[in-house]
């Protein structure tokens, strides 16, 4: 049954069904505006923790290895899609301390190969309701994607995906210099302009979400259905039965599982290693992202530059979030250097002349997971009793819903579902690639 | 980062460029072992500390250069010509 | 009561006047002044609006660390938003603006969040604006309703559309010590490295050099800190080893002591001097450095703490001292430790009143005391503020006794004051440190983050190192003459009242983080230092937290119940302070990309070519004669090329020279086909794949001796291809004795194409035969056109009798007008990429649009390049299923049957539904072709061969270009190639 209320004039609010699933005893107060006011008035002092910090049982039917986005979201789906919830999800730091929490938070699903849309189309339909589902606002607005094309032949390749897209049933739209120059005012639209802009694809569902609130909502959704999160847990070892995974030994003790899950993007390396599977078609690379001051609205869109590789958007305090190209070589260290910054900061001037007097804030690294093709595996294997979800390059946050909900259905069924059936791991060796930019076995350049 | 190129001395990062893992070894071309092509192409140690891998001094002799880095710190062990090394 | 200039005193200069603007009003200050003490100077209280609960602020700090006083500079029309009022040097004709304030400074309608206080709480966000499940604001629409008028009312500053104008420079510098900060220490430390005469670079972030010394009363060898600065910077100008950087802030720490600092060159004029720039970025390769960079002042948090009037101590003793401003008349001063009493001996002798000292402590050094009586008011030990009242700017404060880290019941009492100076203890500024060192170590004594290990080549020095006083900074040689405080603070870090209804006690004040929020945080779960960081957003505002960290951390751990030092602090991310993204990108940013010309540029312009983009190269697209459309003229073009003869500019193309004893069983490695059989002086098209068995790049390469061939590549492959050889000759086969040279710009190149190009280069060429016996398919010759050198190759991308001649680059325009020349009894045409593409999707030729770097060369139905004599580069991969399966796209031709234009990216399916649906592949390139009288393309589709003669659709929904095409061979024209064997 929901509960209906008037707020404001004219809008019904109403509490979602999801939380008849939730079970008895785990039960928190639902987030509403109304329970906003009630603890206002209470003097904010009654509110509960958004997750509990349990300690480890001794066994679980499924281990999620990664607290992060991903790692989070597969536990969710697994309760909530499969009723599992005997779960346990381990982080070796704070939840979220990876790069669901050090991304330029852009949800898009305008990708060139089917596979791709499909599966990206799929996340992009579960972050239009995931506010709802969570009972958590993540902030997701879907204020537009704009990639812009700089030469003829770039406009022919916008069409190319923005008719790929529209042909998989997703939203493209491709737009004219005119157009463009009306949607993002501050664009070098000048004749002399080094990169002149001839027009943009349009994904008008894209946008952008609040990225740490996904993390946060898929936590405390996942505890609420009676998952265990459990921080400041590293795994430091796999437990086997001949071939098979069954557990891991972690700072916090020995916890045994049917099934074991990695979800650990920029570590896979490090992880797969304690279970003796050394090589991977896996690099780690450092990717900076960038925040400057907060600034009164100025760009309303994602923006992405043709001239090179960059995108940037403004977050609700008004930074100017943006980022670029990798470092370029393999680090697990969660730093980049100055020749790339001045890299970006050259590329996002070229596209805005108008920011030379906007300062940055803030930046920070974090480590991708890239893979041989620039698309994830998400599969069973590559050890029985084991699960594997890595290699999201750049597309990691985005693809937090449906990555989550395919890691879910494979872990639970023991097989890939259809939108993640080709996001193998044998299909390197097979020459089933999915290249999405055409660049080959060239991490960086993904 | 600096790396010290044996020609032309210690010279900024933004000078070169990363040509990758220097681990894998390329079959005998003749070789038709798939799971050994899979290997070189695909595999990746990946390691989280020292790593052994190819920069090019692009913007410099052009040298590729065979470099001992430890994926963690940035710190530079060694530096040797590519040439000599594979030889 | 309110701010004003004291009678005397101060370092600013009384005689010179200085007129600036603050929201439109006319005010003067005196040089020497920054934009703070100005408007100190002038009686302004409030300064601007916090983010969140848009309450009125004041002047807090006098240093980089000031959370409220932000404004926008502006020049011209130019805005630059966000700086903070106390790192504006004052000059005549400044213009600034408040901030985040509607519709003005002192009626702000955004203060009405203030009222619902406990609504707006950390976490708000998250948990409401979810919206309803259905109606016309589903989904996210209501939060995107919403969010529209949070974003207008969050933000700070306002930047403006207009283009930056001014210039921006970078610079390289290379020294063998870098000192950041130029206090005692800093000084010191410059001053001993450069006499063992290494290269000192040393930075200061403010304008002047000397750091504490400039406004403290210590005395250096017994003569005023001030003369010794001077004294000290006089011996380093006058060597030649040292570099002074004033208006530099050391921002970033990189790998192997590459520091980035930002130099303001000239943000404290009004106008950039001829040849200057606004602001110049270093990168500072270092061989050591010294940070001594120095510590923050840091507050007490307790109820109304966030006041206008209210400000740190020592910032309000350097206002009196250094710019002669009293931030009050009446002055309390409010401490958990000694170094507070020094700045209140400091505003008494610029003429303030101290009305009382208010200390936590139950007891005091005697220095202290010796101070505190100095400075006149009354001195409570074991005090603290509990409230604060005052609209618009502080005017009473309440006291309560204190003890045991808690307020005690019992009576309060009342100052009426207008600035209360707070100080809280000493953070040193280890974020520089932490960008280079490992975890930050907490010291109980001083209550502060002390510099971690460094994981680099640095020391630190004086106040950084925790060492507050001015004689441990100096180090052992001078004598100082200064009241021996302590400086370890009493562990106290936020007072809260018994009593129930109290003010806000602010923790962040520019985001408005309460310690309240911070409980809540912690009751929410949100306990790690990260958590409480990103929920709360504490330390995120433009100030990083420079003084709100440590407080923070503190109330944390309390409500952990746990030692600061298990809480930990989050680490320092670069920049140190913000960094224009002007200076970062310098000036490169209209050109980080350069610009490549072929030698025949100007006349291809002159000649009225629309010019495209090609990679880095520009590249005529058609030769507009009046009227024509882009189709028309390329039309008209490539018949011309069929019906007589045209050249076309063909410098562009990749040109390596390949070279060595081996060089041909090198190219047989790289290239599918064979080039050890190619007879010297002759061409053959080759075909490279990438190890996985995918094309990669295609072209045609010359043997020009036994061991000597020049291979061409793509104009956008020309640098990868070069890698790519490098590599291999590098990494993978040393033994192999080639050089690779890239040889592009070295030559000029025009393709003379079309049934009459043979008679065009009879009439220029010298030295030479061109016939078809000196000169057949694929061959290559050497002679003179109009006395230069050139080489000739008969080859064809268009399908007609055509050759490739090419020239030195500096007589590539000359040999352009030679063979224009020649042509013109032919009636000789240029023409330009449209032409060219449409004379190849006539021959089915494939470029880039098909080798896009997922085709295999069987897509491409290249197959016949795979030679089975050798092995290459892709041999042992190019078979795997993958790359044979059935239902790959693959590459034929297309026939518009509705006879109109195709385009590229358009998608082709077997029928047209209501939604597009069921792509089989999509258009690489198309053109009108003139020899069919058709809209032709090329595309890649499933199936390939097995499809020719079926019909299909071109479905094209972002450019609504539907119709029915007919797919066949790709090879539309001339297929035996009859033409160009002709």
């Amino acid at each position: 049954m929901a509960l209906y209320l008037r707020w404001p004039a004219g809008v019904i609010y109403t509490v979602p069904q999801s939380q008849r699933f939730i079970r008895a005893g785990t039960r928190m107060a639902e987030y509403s505006f109304l329970s906003l006011l009630r603890n206002a008035l209470s003097g904010n002092e009654d509110w509960k923790p958004a997750w509990r910090k349990p300690d480890p049982r001794p066994t679980y039917d499924v281990i999620v290895i990664g607290g992060g986005g991903h790692g989070l979201s597969t536990a969710y789906y697994l309760a909530k899609e499969h009723g599992i919830t005997n779960v346990a999800v381990l982080e070796k730091g704070y939840l979220g301390s990876g790069n669901v929490g050090r991304n330029t938070t852009i949800v898009r699903s305008n990708y060139l190969l089917p596979e791709n849309i499909r599966f990206y189309e799929h996340s992009m339909k579960l972050w239009e309701n995931l506010s709802h589902d969570l009972n958590y606002n993540v902030m997701f607005s879907q204020r537009g994607v704009l990639n812009l094309a700089h030469t003829p032949a770039q406009m022919d390749e916008h069409a190319r995906r923005g008719n790929a897209m529209r042909h998989e049933g997703g939203d493209a739209v491709l737009l004219g210099r005119e157009e463009v120059a009306r949607m993002v005012p501050g664009l070098d639209m000048s004749a002399s302009a080094r990169f002149p802009v001839l027009g943009g694809l349009l994904q008008p569902r894209a946008g952008t979400a609040r990225h740490d609130a996904v993390a946060w909502g898929y936590a405390r959704g996942a505890d609420r259905r009676g998952v265990d999160i459990l921080e400041n847990c590293e795994v430091t070892g796999f437990l086997r039965e001949g071939e098979r995974v069954v557990g891991v030994t972690t700072t916090r003790g020995e916890i045994r599982a049917k099934k074991v899950a990695v979800a650990v993007a920029g570590s896979t390396g490090r992880v797969m290693k304690l279970a003796g599977i050394d090589n991977l078609p896996i690099e780690s690379h450092v990717l900076q992202a960038f925040v400057s001051e907060s600034l009164k609205p100025l760009i309303n869109q994602v923006v992405t530059f043709g001239g090179g590789h960059l995108y940037v958007s403004q977050s609700d305090k008004g930074g100017l979030v943006f980022g670029g190209d990798l470092d370029g070589y393999n680090t697990y260290a969660q730093r980049g250097n100055l020749p790339l910054v001045e890299e970006v900061m050259s590329e996002l001037l070229a596209m805005f002349p108008n920011l030379a007097r906007v300062r940055l804030l803030r930046s920070w690294g974090g480590v991708m997971d890239m893979s041989m093709d620039g698309s994830p595996i998400i599969t069973p294997g590559p050890l029985p009793g084991m699960f594997l979800n890595c290699g999201w390059c750049y597309g990691g946050f985005k693809a937090t819903p449906a990555s989550g909900w395919c890691f879910a259905h494979t872990i639970a069924r023991g097989e890939a579902h259809p939108l993640n059936a080709a996001f193998t791991l044998d299909r390197f060796s097979r020459g089933i690639l999915i290249d999405e930019k055409g660049q080959g076995a060239t991490p960086k350049w993904h | 980062m600096l790396i010290a190129c044996p020609y032309c001395g210690p010279r900024d990062l933004s000078e070169f460029t990363y040509q990758g893992d220097a681990n894998r070894t390329r079959p005998n071309p003749m070789s038709n072992d798939q799971s050994a092509w899979n290997a070189y192409v695909y595999e990746r140690v990946n390691p989280a500390g020292d790593h052994r891998e190819f920069w090019q001094h692009s913007g410099g002799c052009r040298a590729h250069l065979a470099v001992i880095r430890s994926t963690l710190t940035h710190e530079i062990k060694s530096v040797a010509f590519a040439r000599e090394a594979a030889k | 009561m309110s701010p004003r200039r004291a009678h005397n005193g101060g370092r600013i200069d009384r005689s010179t006047t200085l007129r600036f603007t603050f929201d439109g009003t006319a005010m003067t200050g005196h040089a020497g002044d920054t934009l703070a003490s100005a408007l100190l100077a002038n009686g302004i209280s409030v300064v601007g609006r916090s983010f969140k609960y848009h309450r009125p602020r004041g002047v807090f700090s006098a240093g980089i660390e000031e959370p409220n006083a932000l404004v926008t500079v502006i020049k011209g029309k130019l805005r630059e938003p966000n700086i903070p009022a106390t790192q504006v040097e004052l000059y005549d004709g400044l213009a600034v603006e408040s901030q985040n304030r509607f519709p003005s400074l002192s009626l702000d309608i955004g203060a009405a969040n203030g009222l619902a206080g406990n609504l707006f709480a950390a976490g708000f966000y998250y948990k409401t604006f979810m919206g309803p499940v259905a109606g016309p604001l589903k989904g996210t629409r209501f939060w995107m309703l919403c969010e529209h008028f949070i974003r207008r009312a969050a933000g700070l500053g306002r930047a403006g559309h207009e283009p930056d104008t001014d210039r921006y420079e970078k610079m390289y510098g290379f020294c063998d010590l870098l000192v950041v900060g130029s206090g005692p220490a800093g000084l010191t430390a410059a001053r001993r490295a450069a006499a063992e005469g290494k290269r000192v670079f040393l930075a200061e972030q403010e304008p002047e050099f000397g750091g504490t010394l400039r406004w403290k009363s210590a005395a250096i060898d017994g003569r005023p800190a001030a003369d010794w600065v001077a004294a000290t910077l006089a011996e380093l100008r006058a060597l030649p080893n040292v570099t002074l950087l004033p208006r530099t802030t050391v921002w970033g720490y990189y790998d192997d002591n590459a520091l980035g600092a930002l130099d303001r060159v000239a943000d404290h004029k009004a106008h950039a001097a001829i040849g200057e720039p606004r602001q110049r970025h270093w990168t500072i390769r270092a061989k050591d450095v010294v940070l001594a960079t120095g510590a923050f002042e840091r507050p007490i948090v307790f109820p109304g703490n966030d006041r206008p009037g209210i400000m740190l101590a020592a910032a309000a003793a350097r206002y009196a001292a250094e710019y002669g401003v009293l931030p009050g008349e009446r002055i309390a001063v409010f401490a958990n430790n000694d170094s507070a009493y020094e700045s209140a001996l400091a505003l008494k002798d610029a003429g303030a009143e101290i009305a009382a000292i208010i200390d936590v402590r139950a007891g005091v050094s005697v220095a202290a005391r010796e101070l505190a009586r100095e400075a006149g008011g009354e001195l409570l030990l074991g005090y603290a503020v509990t409230s604060t009242s005052g609209a618009r700017r502080l005017r009473e404060i309440e006291v309560q006794a204190f003890a045991d880290g808690k307020v005690k019941e019992g009576a309060t009492r009342a100052f009426a004051v207008d600035c209360l100076a707070v100080s809280g203890g000493w953070s040193p500024a280890i974020h520089l440190a932490s960008q280079a060192g490992h975890a930050p170590q907490w010291d109980e004594a001083l209550q502060a983050f002390l510099p971690p290990a460094p994981t680099q080549s640095w020391t630190g020095a004086g106040a950084f190192t925790g060492a507050f006083s001015t004689s441990a900074a100096l180090g052992d040689d001078l004598a100082v003459n200064e009241p021996e405080i302590e400086y370890e603070p009493a562990p106290v870090f936020e007072i809260r009242p018994t009593a129930k209804k109290t003010g806000k006690a602010f923790v962040d004040l520019q985001h408005d983080v309460t310690a309240s929020d911070i409980r809540l945080a912690h009751r929410e779960g949100f306990q790690s230092v990260e958590h409480l960081k990103r929920y709360t957003t504490l330390g995120m505002a433009t100030d990083q937290g420079k003084s709100s960290n440590v407080p923070g951390l503190a109330i944390m751990a309390a409500a952990r119940g746990l030692p600061i030092l298990e809480v930990g602090t989050t680490r320092f991310r670069p920049p140190f302070s913000a960094v224009s993204l002007g200076a970062l990108a310098a000036d490169r940013h209209a050109h980080f990309k350069p610009e490549r010309l072929t030698p025949m540029h100007d006349w291809h312009v002159a000649r009225g070519a629309r010019m495209y983009a090609a990679g880095l190269w520009y590249r005529p697209m058609i030769y507009g004669t009046g009227g024509e459309t882009v189709e028309q003229a390329y039309v008209r073009e490539a018949k011309a090329v069929r019906a007589s003869v045209g050249i076309v500019d063909v410098s562009t193309l990749g040109k390596i020279a390949v070279q060595g004893p081996d060089a041909a069983e090198f190219l047989d490695r790289v290239y599918t086909n064979m080039f050890s059989t190619l007879p010297v002086d002759k061409a053959r098209y080759g075909l490279m794949l990438r190890e996985e068995g995918i094309a990669f790049d295609d072209g045609t390469t010359w043997r020009l001796g036994e061991h000597d061939f020049l291979m061409t590549t793509t104009t956008a492959n020309a640098g990868k291809v070069m890698q790519h050889l490098e590599y291999y000759l590098d990494c993978v086969w040393p033994d192999l004795r080639v050089h690779v040279t890239s040889v592009t710009d070295e030559w000029a190149g025009a393709a003379v194409a079309g049934p009459n190009a043979r008679h065009v280069l009879e009439a220029c060429v010298e030295g030479t035969g061109v016939d078809h016996d000196a000169l057949p398919f694929m061959g290559i010759v050497r002679g003179e056109i109009a006395g230069a050198p050139v080489m000739i190759c008969r080859l064809s991308f268009s399908g007609e009798l055509a050759y490739e001649v090419y020239c030195g680059a500096g007589h590539g325009q000359h040999v352009w007008d030679a063979l224009m020349n020649a042509g013109q009894a032919f009636d000789i045409v240029p023409y330009g990429l449209e032409a060219l593409g449409t004379l190849r999707i006539e021959k089915g030729h494939v470029t880039g649009a098909e080798i896009d770097g997922r085709t295999s060369p069987r897509d491409l139905y290249l197959d016949w390049m795979l030679s089975k004599k050798k092995p290459y580069i892709g041999s042992a991969m190019v078979d795997r299923e993958g790359l044979v399966a059935s239902d790959r796209v693959r590459l034929v031709g297309v026939i518009a049957l509705d006879d109109r234009p195709l385009q590229g990216g358009a998608h082709i399916v077997e029928r047209l539904g209501e939604e597009p649906r069921g792509s089989i592949g999509h258009i690489t390139g198309f053109c009108f072709s003139p020899a069919l009288g058709k809209y032709i393309a090329l595309a890649l589709v499933k199936g390939g061969k097995a499809r020719h003669g079926q019909r299909a659709f071109v479905s094209d929904p972002v450019r609504n270009r539907y119709g029915p095409v007919e797919i066949v061979s790709h090879h539309f024209f001339d297929p035996e190639g009859s033409r160009m064997h002709g």
